[in-house]
């Protein structure tokens, strides 16, 4: 239970640092992608302020033997660079340009009510069950062993 | 540069964030990639559901304190048709599944952990990222 309040806090921060970085703002995400408009640095300070912090973690987990909470560190261990890492990106990255929404700020923004945020986060979800439906029929035969490449 | 551009907030913010995610790393051994816990959810194991739902109860309680406070924090005030934003909903969730995370576990947890993997995904979404708003830029007249 106090592991569970502990995430529930965990997913507070974070949705707040996305509130207070204005990454709840599509407009914002844009005008940073947009390189050749009116640049708004802003989502590269956010990533740089981010990763700093996180950074520091990272240093820190070896002297860890197990998570405070227990359990195990469960972290990605696949090092190699398939297909399906590049054009998954390269997809979501269209997606991303043009909604301006990634998945955190999207959930986050569902609360505010706009259309836009709910049409967003549906299609999101339709999306991801239809990868699953994907990768278990047309895709299956590209799987690589495990699933210890998630991010 | 853009008036907007805000770079306080967006390094505080950005802290919070890094915070979390540095959180969920040695308190609960788990990576804090959003895409990568929601998918978990719509596919549920036993005994891994409770963690990913208080994760998101949270992401979405930071939207209700937000509200609660006043704070405008969701304009959406790009020009987009309804159906690009399905489209763009679309490509996001199944992209981020394919490729095996987003911003937060690519971006956030991967390159602080000097994965190749992520490095080459953040590369990767952030160039179809800029050239798709450039070019929606150019067809629509402004953002």
């Amino acid at each position: 239970m106090r592991a569970t309040m502990s995430v529930y806090l965990l997913g507070l921060l974070f949705g707040a640092g996305l509130v207070i970085s204005g990454m709840t703002q599509p407009a914002k995400v844009v005008n940073f992608l947009n390189i050749a408009g009116s640049w708004d640095a802003s989502l590269a300070f956010v990533m740089g302020g981010a990763m700093g912090v996180n950074l520091i973690a990272t240093r820190l987990m070896p002297r860890f033997a197990a998570p405070i909470f227990g359990g195990v560190f469960a972290l990605p261990t696949r090092t190699d660079i398939d297909p399906r890492l590049v054009g998954g990106a390269a997809l979501f990255g269209v997606g991303w340009g043009l909604g301006g929404f990634c998945p955190g700020p999207a959930l986050v923004s569902v609360v505010g009510g706009a259309s836009e945020a709910l049409i967003f986060v549906g299609a999101m979800l339709g999306g991801m069950a239809l990868f699953h439906l994907a990768d278990t029929t047309v895709l299956a035969p590209a799987k690589p062993a495990g699933e210890a490449g998630k991010a | 540069m853009n008036p907007d551009f805000s770079p306080l907030s967006a390094l505080m913010g950005g802290a919070l964030i890094g915070l979390s995610a540095g959180g969920m790393l040695l308190l609960h051994g788990r990576v804090a990639g959003i895409s990568g816990i929601v998918g978990g959810l719509l596919h549920p194991k036993p005994g891994d559901v409770r963690w990913r739902a208080a994760f998101v109860l949270g992401l979405l309680s930071a939207g209700v304190v937000s509200l609660v406070a006043g704070f405008d924090a969701f304009p959406y005030t790009l020009d987009r048709a309804p159906w690009m934003v399905a489209v763009a909903g679309l490509l996001v969730g199944f992209g981020t599944r394919l490729g095996n995370g987003c911003t937060s576990g690519h971006g956030v947890c991967g390159l602080a952990r000097f994965s190749q993997r992520s490095l080459v995904a953040v590369v990767t979404f952030m160039a179809t990222g800029m050239i798709t708003a450039v070019l929606m830029d150019r067809l629509l007249g402004g953002a």
